[in-house]
C-alpha cells in the first residue's frame, strides 16, 4: 500500500482547459493546457503574474470547479467533488465571525459528524499547537490578523488534511507577521506532511517554503517552467533570503517571471 | 501623546501639573462623565422649552388649543386614562388589545419573512424568477391593503393581524433575501471544503451572516407591525388605541387623539427598547458599534 502510494502522484493536473462564461454569455480561457504533477509529501509553489490563473488550478483540484477539458487526478482517482482529504487556507479571512475560535476550529470536525467532546478535544489540542491557548472563547474580531490566519491554519490541520492548498494565505499580513507564520507553517507541515500546493505572487515566499517552484505563463495560464528548491530543511524562512543559493535560485525564476509579468501588465494597460 | 491632548484642551489647562497616568484618567473620567449631564440637561431643557412653548402659545391663542390640545390637556386626558379608564375600557386593556394584533402580526411575518427570504435567496433561479414581484410587491402601499382585510376578517382581531403581517413580512423578506445573497463566497467555500453539507452551509453560514440584515429589519418593522394594528382599529374595531383615537376623533376631542399618540410612542419606544436588548444577546460576536462607545 505504502510503495504503490508513493508511485502515485498525489496532485496530477494533466492538459487541463478551464474556460469560465461570463454572465452575458462570452468565454474567458484561464487555464490552456496546463500540467502539473505534485508527489506526496511534497511541497509545491505556483507563482505568476496576478490574474493569470493561479487561484483556478486550486479551485480544480479542490472538485469545486470542473475542467473544462483535460483531466485532474487526486490521489490517482478523478476528482469528483469535494474530496475530504482535502484541506484549503484562503486569502482572504474565511473563518466564521460568529463562531468563538474553539467553535471555528472544531466545524470541521463536527460537519464531519465526529462527536462533540472529540472535537472539543481535538479543536483544544490544535488551539494550543498554533499557540492560541486562552483565546478559545474570544470572537475573531477580538484577534490580530496574524491570529486570525494562525485560527485559519487550525481550522484546516485539524482535518488533517493529506493535500493541503493555499491560495495567497499570507498576502494579507504584514511582513513581519507573515514571516512567523511562514515558520510556523512549516512546522505544522512537517509534522504530517500533506502535499501542497502554495499560490503566490511572492517571489521569496515560494523559494522559501517549497520543495519546487511553478512559473505560470500570463493568462491563459500554462507552466512555463519547473524549478527545484534544493535549499536545506528544516529552514527558517527569515534566515534563508540571506542564503547565497537562495539569492541565486530568487534571481534566476525572477528572470524568467519578469517577462510574464511584463507581459501581463502591458495587457492591463491595453484594456 | 495623550498628556498633549490634555494640556492642548482649554478646559484642562490648569492640569498641566498632573503626573501620573493615573491622575489623567481620573481627570478624563470627570470630563466624560460632565459631558454626559451635559447632554442630559440639554435635553431636559430642550423638552421643556418645547412643551412649554407649546403650553403658552396655546393659552395666549395663538394656536387653537381645539385642534392642538395643550400639554396640560394631554396630561390631565392621559392621567384620567390611567385612574378611570377611558370610555371603551381600562387602559391596560386597550393598550394590550394592540399589543396583541401587531405582536402576533409581528412574529408571524417575521417568520414567514425569514423562512421565505432564506429559501428564496438560496435559489437562484427562482430568485431570478421572483424578483420582478418582489419589487412590485414591494412598490404597493401595502396600508391600503387594511380596508380589504376589515371587509374580509371582520371588525376582531384577525383583521388587524392581517394589516400587520403584511406590513412586517415584506420588509423582512427583503432583508432576509439581501442577507443570503450578501453571504460571503469565501466562508461558504471554506465550510464545504471541511466538510459540511448543503444543509450545515444553509444553518451555519448563510443563516448567521444573515441574521445583522434580519435584525436591522425586525427593528424597523415591530414599528410597522404597531402601524398596522393602530390603522386597522382607526377603520374599524372594538378595542385598541386606535379605536380609541378614532372616537376621540369623531367627538372632535383632541386631548384624546394626541394622549393616544403618547400611549403608542411610550409603547413603540418600549418595545424598541426590548428588541435592541435581544439583538445585543444574540449577535454578541459582532464588534460594538463606535456610536456606543461615546
Amino acid at each position: 500500500m505504502l510503495a504503490q502510494n508513493s508511485t502515485v502522484p498525489a496532485i496530477e493536473l494533466l492538459h487541463v482547459n478551464r474556460r469560465f462564461l461570463t454572465p452575458d454569455g462570452r468565454s474567458l480561457t484561464a487555464l490552456r493546457d496546463f500540467s502539473m504533477t505534485v508527489a506526496p509529501g511534497e511541497f509545491a509553489a505556483v507563482v505568476g503574474p496576478t490574474g493569470c490563473g493561479k487561484s483556478t488550478t486550486l479551485n480544480l483540484i479542490t472538485g469545486l470547479n470542473k475542467p473544462s477539458g483535460g483531466e485532474v487526478h487526486v490521489m490517482g482517482q478523478p476528482v469528483d467533488g469535494i474530496d475530504p482529504r482535502i484541506g484549503f487556507v484562503f486569502q482572504s479571512d474565511a473563518l466564521f465571525p460568529w463562531k468563538s475560535v474553539l467553535n471555528n476550529v472544531m466545524a470541521g470536525p463536527l460537519f464531519r459528524k465526529v462527536s462533540k467532546d472529540s472535537a472539543t478535544e481535538q479543536a483544544m489540542d490544535w488551539i494550543k499547537r498554533v499557540g492560541l491557548n486562552g483565546f478559545e472563547n474570544h470572537y475573531p474580531h477580538q484577534l490580530s490578523g496574524g491570529m486570525r490566519k494562525r485560527v485559519a491554519l487550525a481550522q484546516t490541520f485539524i482535518n488533517k488534511p493529506e493535500i493541503l492548498l493555499m491560495d495567497e494565505p499570507f498576502s494579507a499580513l504584514d511582513v513581519q507577521t507573515r514571516i512567523l507564520m511562514q515558520d510556523e507553517l512549516l512546522k505544522l507541515w512537517s509534522q504530517d506532511k500533506a502535499s501542497v500546493v502554495f499560490v503566490t505572487h511572492d517571489l521569496d515566499e515560494a523559494i522559501a517554503l517549497a520543495d519546487r517552484v511553478f512559473v505560470l505563463t500570463s493568462g491563459p495560464a500554462t507552466v512555463k517552467s519547473v524549478y527545484e528548491i534544493d535549499l536545506p530543511r528544516p529552514r527558517l524562512t527569515a534566515e534563508i533570503r540571506y542564503d547565497q543559493r537562495f539569492i541565486e535560485l530568487s534571481r534566476m525564476i525572477w528572470n524568467d517571471l519578469r517577462d510574464e509579468v511584463m507581459i501581463s501588465h502591458g495587457k492591463e494597460r491595453a484594456a | 501623546m495623550t498628556i498633549d491632548i490634555v494640556q492642548n484642551s482649554s478646559a484642562m489647562a490648569h492640569t498641566a501639573t498632573y503626573k501620573s497616568d493615573q491622575q489623567i484618567e481620573a481627570a478624563a473620567q470627570i470630563a466624560i462623565a460632565s459631558r454626559r449631564r451635559k447632554v442630559v440637561v440639554y435635553r431636559l431643557a430642550l423638552l421643556v422649552l418645547l412643551l412649554g412653548g407649546w403650553e403658552v402659545a396655546g393659552r395666549t391663542g395663538a394656536i387653537d388649543p381645539f385642534f392642538f390640545a395643550m400639554p396640560s390637556q394631554i396630561a390631565i386626558r392621559l392621567w384620567t386614562w390611567i385612574v378611570n379608564g377611558t370610555s371603551q375600557g381600562p387602559l391596560w386593556f386597550e393598550v394590550w388589545v394592540t399589543m396583541e394584533e401587531a405582536i402576533i402580526g409581528f412574529l408571524t411575518g417575521a417568520v414567514a419573512g425569514v423562512l421565505a427570504g432564506i429559501a428564496l435567496g438560496r435559489n437562484q433561479f427562482a430568485a431570478d424568477v421572483f424578483s420582478i414581484y418582489i419589487r412590485i410587491a414591494n412598490a404597493i402601499p401595502r396600508i391600503v391593503l387594511a380596508p380589504i382585510f376589515i371587509m374580509a376578517f371582520g371588525l376582531g382581531l384577525p383583521s388587524k393581524v392581517a394589516v400587520a403581517f403584511v406590513m412586517v413580512f415584506f420588509v423582512v423578506f427583503a432583508n432576509a433575501f439581501q442577507g443570503v445573497r450578501e453571504a460571503d463566497r469565501a466562508m461558504i467555500a471554506n465550510a464545504q471544503i471541511l466538510g459540511a453539507s448543503k444543509w450545515d452551509v444553509t444553518r451555519s453560514v448563510v443563516v448567521p451572516s444573515a441574521l445583522s440584515w434580519i435584525f436591522a429589519s425586525l427593528h424597523v418593522s415591530f414599528g410597522f407591525a404597531i402601524v398596522g394594528a393602530v390603522v386597522g382599529e382607526l377603520l374599524g374595531s372594538q378595542h385598541g388605541i386606535g379605536q380609541i383615537i378614532a372616537i376621540a376623533r369623531g367627538s372632535f376631542d383632541s386631548p384624546g387623539v394626541f394622549g393616544g399618540m403618547v400611549v403608542l410612542i411610550v409603547v413603540a419606544m418600549l418595545a424598541d427598547y426590548i428588541m435592541t436588548a435581544i439583538e445585543h444577546r444574540i449577535v454578541k460576536w459582532r464588534p460594538a458599534p463606535l456610536s456606543e462607545q461615546s
